[in-house]
């Protein structure tokens, strides 16, 4: 496992990208990146990362902000209790309300933390491999594997045409 | 930009260049608007200053008529403010491929009519500096929110409203401020790195990884998935404000549905107004065209028809109901006093767009956009209507009244208008006006590219 070998190859378009990808993954390189301007669902499926994490972060942020909004209105109506035009202090239906904005204020907020958490950001620290041009028009493939089959990965990442393959640290 | 188109520019590169290349370097016309907006907000600070110094009396607002151009503009911007969040969110879940080129001007549209609307509660308070009063937050006062109050729902809401629409459309904004970083690196001086920076601290150190990607592919369906119920929401709270109450024309079953078909009317109505001259000055032609204004115009249509069978469905449930007092407020919203108001609200919301229906016009650029002011005039009437006549015709004969805007009113309206369209003009100069990044994936996905007006739709 020692000194493994990193290649990049770079893409004028994610159909190349795609199935560059798919063969590398075919020839058992597993530690694949890739940098790009856009991402399609076929990519992120050949890719075969496990599903992001931020789901949980949307529901249990939901979750949270159902149970303040409910609490916030009951808690308070019996800590200070003022009868309103006779209606019981925990209005429930009236309560619907606040309780449904702070579960959709809560998702909203812990989806987003979820994201910034796992895409580690916010960072002033960029990839070592990251480029202008992957934000632009150019899509880069890196690939990690063990030496002796670096001459096959990159023989493949040629196969695709790409604007160029070179070895990385 | 400085940086060198090479010879055979791919379809990627251009869009690149075409809408980071919009940014910055304004011309005259853009400086001369700027300081016209400015006059007119300093004018209406001056006039708020005036009411805040003088007291309430100088706004025409007095009994019975207790709620008039404030709440009017208030109603009216929280409507404008729909529609953002419709095209990002309800059109994203819908995988409709032409909102691609509109949203994100619509979106930052949402946050600065949310910011405008924002404003209308404060000035019509009268003594501002109290308005922290309404935070529920336990103090020696003895004050707390009663919160079966539809005001305090509509403040919960509100501030839900703003705050995820504006973290939706920053989460929108970071690939792309991350491709205007990039743009930067290539450039040499000061300014580019300056602007590298800003922009790079802006996307929270984006690069665009597939990992990254998946993330923010997730959140970001996440966060529209969730603004569909809040869209619908807040607009149906807004309408309870009056709902709620028993004043004859506002105790009403339909008021939530009819809001907020009239809020995204009013709102797409505002998109096409602002972005037909945004995208003429911003040289942004080839990417919101007559495929764009058709499917929006086609929409408009549908809010049209919704609009009004809710203001027939109106006069059929206050006939249907036999209470005279239910049908004597609706009869004088015709004919009395306020029949001039009642005519621009039904000709401007009902008529006129039914021209929609002819396919040319809906193609027309002009076309679709003189409807479109047509239509930003008859909602500010319809708010208006809805709010004055009621209050104005209540129960008791003894009690009615009319009212009339005074000129402080007038040019605090005016000067919403100008806080609005100078945050707007702000943004179109300083961030990508366009989302490049679903640009790009219409691209990819041949849904549809740059310059195609797709004739055959």
């Amino acid at each position: 496992m020692e000194a493994r070998q990193a290649m990049i190859a770079t893409y004028d378009d994610i159909h190349s990208l795609v199935g560059a990808v798919r063969s590398i993954r075919e020839q058992g390189c597993e530690d694949v990146t890739v940098f790009g301007p856009i991402m399609e669902t076929e990519l992120e499926e050949v890719l075969g990362k496990p599903a992001s994490p931020v789901r949980r972060y949307a529901l249990l942020g939901g979750i949270t902000g159902l149970v303040c909004g409910l609490a916030l209105t009951v808690w308070s109506s019996y800590y200070y209790p003022l009868v309103v035009g006779g209606k019981p202090l925990a209005s429930i239906p009236a309560y619907v309300v606040i309780a449904f904005e702070m579960t959709i204020l809560f998702a909203g907020i812990s989806a987003l933390i979820g994201m910034l958490i796992h895409n580690r950001m916010p960072t002033f620290k960029l990839h070592p491999a990251h480029d202008p041009r992957f934000s632009e028009d150019r899509f880069a493939v890196r690939a990690v594997c063990d030496p002796g089959r670096a001459a096959k990965i990159e023989e493949v990442l040629r196969s695709y045409s790409p604007g160029e393959v070179r070895r990385d640290r | 930009m400085a940086t060198a188109a090479p010879p055979a520019e791919s379809p990627f590169a251009k869009v690149n260049r075409d809408i980071i290349g919009a940014l910055w370097e304004p011309d005259w016309r853009y400086r001369i608007l700027i300081l016209a907006l400015l006059a007119v907000l300093g004018w209406a600070g001056f006039a708020w200053i005036y009411q805040i110094k003088t007291g309430m009396g100088t706004a025409g607002i007095t009994h019975p008529v207790m709620w008039g151009a404030y709440i009017t503009n208030f109603v009216f911007w929280v409507g404008i403010a729909h529609s953002g969040t419709l095209i990002s969110a309800i059109l994203y879940l819908l995988r409709s491929g032409w909102r691609t080129t509109i949203n994100r001007a619509a979106e930052a549209m949402t946050i600065f009519a949310v910011m405008t609307a924002g404003l209308f509660p404060l000035i019509h308070l009268g003594r501002v500096w109290y308005f922290y009063f309404l935070a529920p937050y336990p103090n020696q006062r003895m004050l707390w929110p009663n919160f079966r109050s539809p005001l305090i729902w509509d403040f919960f809401a509100i501030s839900t409203y703003f705050t995820i629409s504006l973290l939706f459309w920053y989460s929108g904004l970071i690939p792309d401020l991350a491709s205007v970083r990039d743009r930067m690196m290539g450039l040499r001086g000061r300014m580019a790195r300056i602007k590298e920076k800003i922009y790079g601290a802006l996307s929270l150190g984006w690069q665009g990884t597939d990992s990254q990607w998946k993330n923010y592919r997730r959140a970001y369906l996440y966060m529209a998935a969730i603004a569909t119920p809040l869209v619908l929401s807040v607009h149906s709270v807004v309408s309870w404000d009056f709902a709620m109450a028993i004043t004859p024309g506002w105790h009403s079953t339909i008021f939530a549905p009819y809001f907020v078909a009239g809020a995204i009317f009013s709102g797409i109505a505002m998109v096409i107004t602002l972005s037909v001259p945004f995208r003429w000055a911003l040289g942004l032609e080839d990417y919101i065209t007559e495929y764009h204004y058709d499917n929006m115009a086609k929409l408009l249509l549908l809010t049209s028809l919704i609009v009004g069978y809710a203001y027939l469905a109106e006069y059929f449930m206050a006939w249907l109901s036999g209470d005279p007092i239910e049908w004597e407020s609706f009869r004088w919203r015709a004919v009395g006093a306020y029949s001039g108001p009642f005519f621009i609200m039904v000709t401007c919301n009902v008529l006129i767009p039914l021209l929609c229906f002819w396919r040319r016009i809906r193609r027309s650029i002009k076309a679709v956009f003189v409807i479109s002011v047509f239509v930003n005039i008859g909602m500010w009437y319809e708010r208006f209507v809805i709010i004055v006549t009621s209050l104005a015709h209540e129960y008791a004969p003894g009690a009615w009244g009319l009212y009339k805007p005074t000129w402080v009113e007038l040019s605090i309206t005016a000067g919403s208008f100008a806080w609005f369209l100078l945050w707007f003009m702000l943004f179109a100069k300083t961030l990508p006006a366009i989302s490049i990044t679903e640009v790009k994936e219409s691209i990819a996905e041949g849904v549809w590219s740059p310059g195609d007006k797709k004739e055959g739709a």
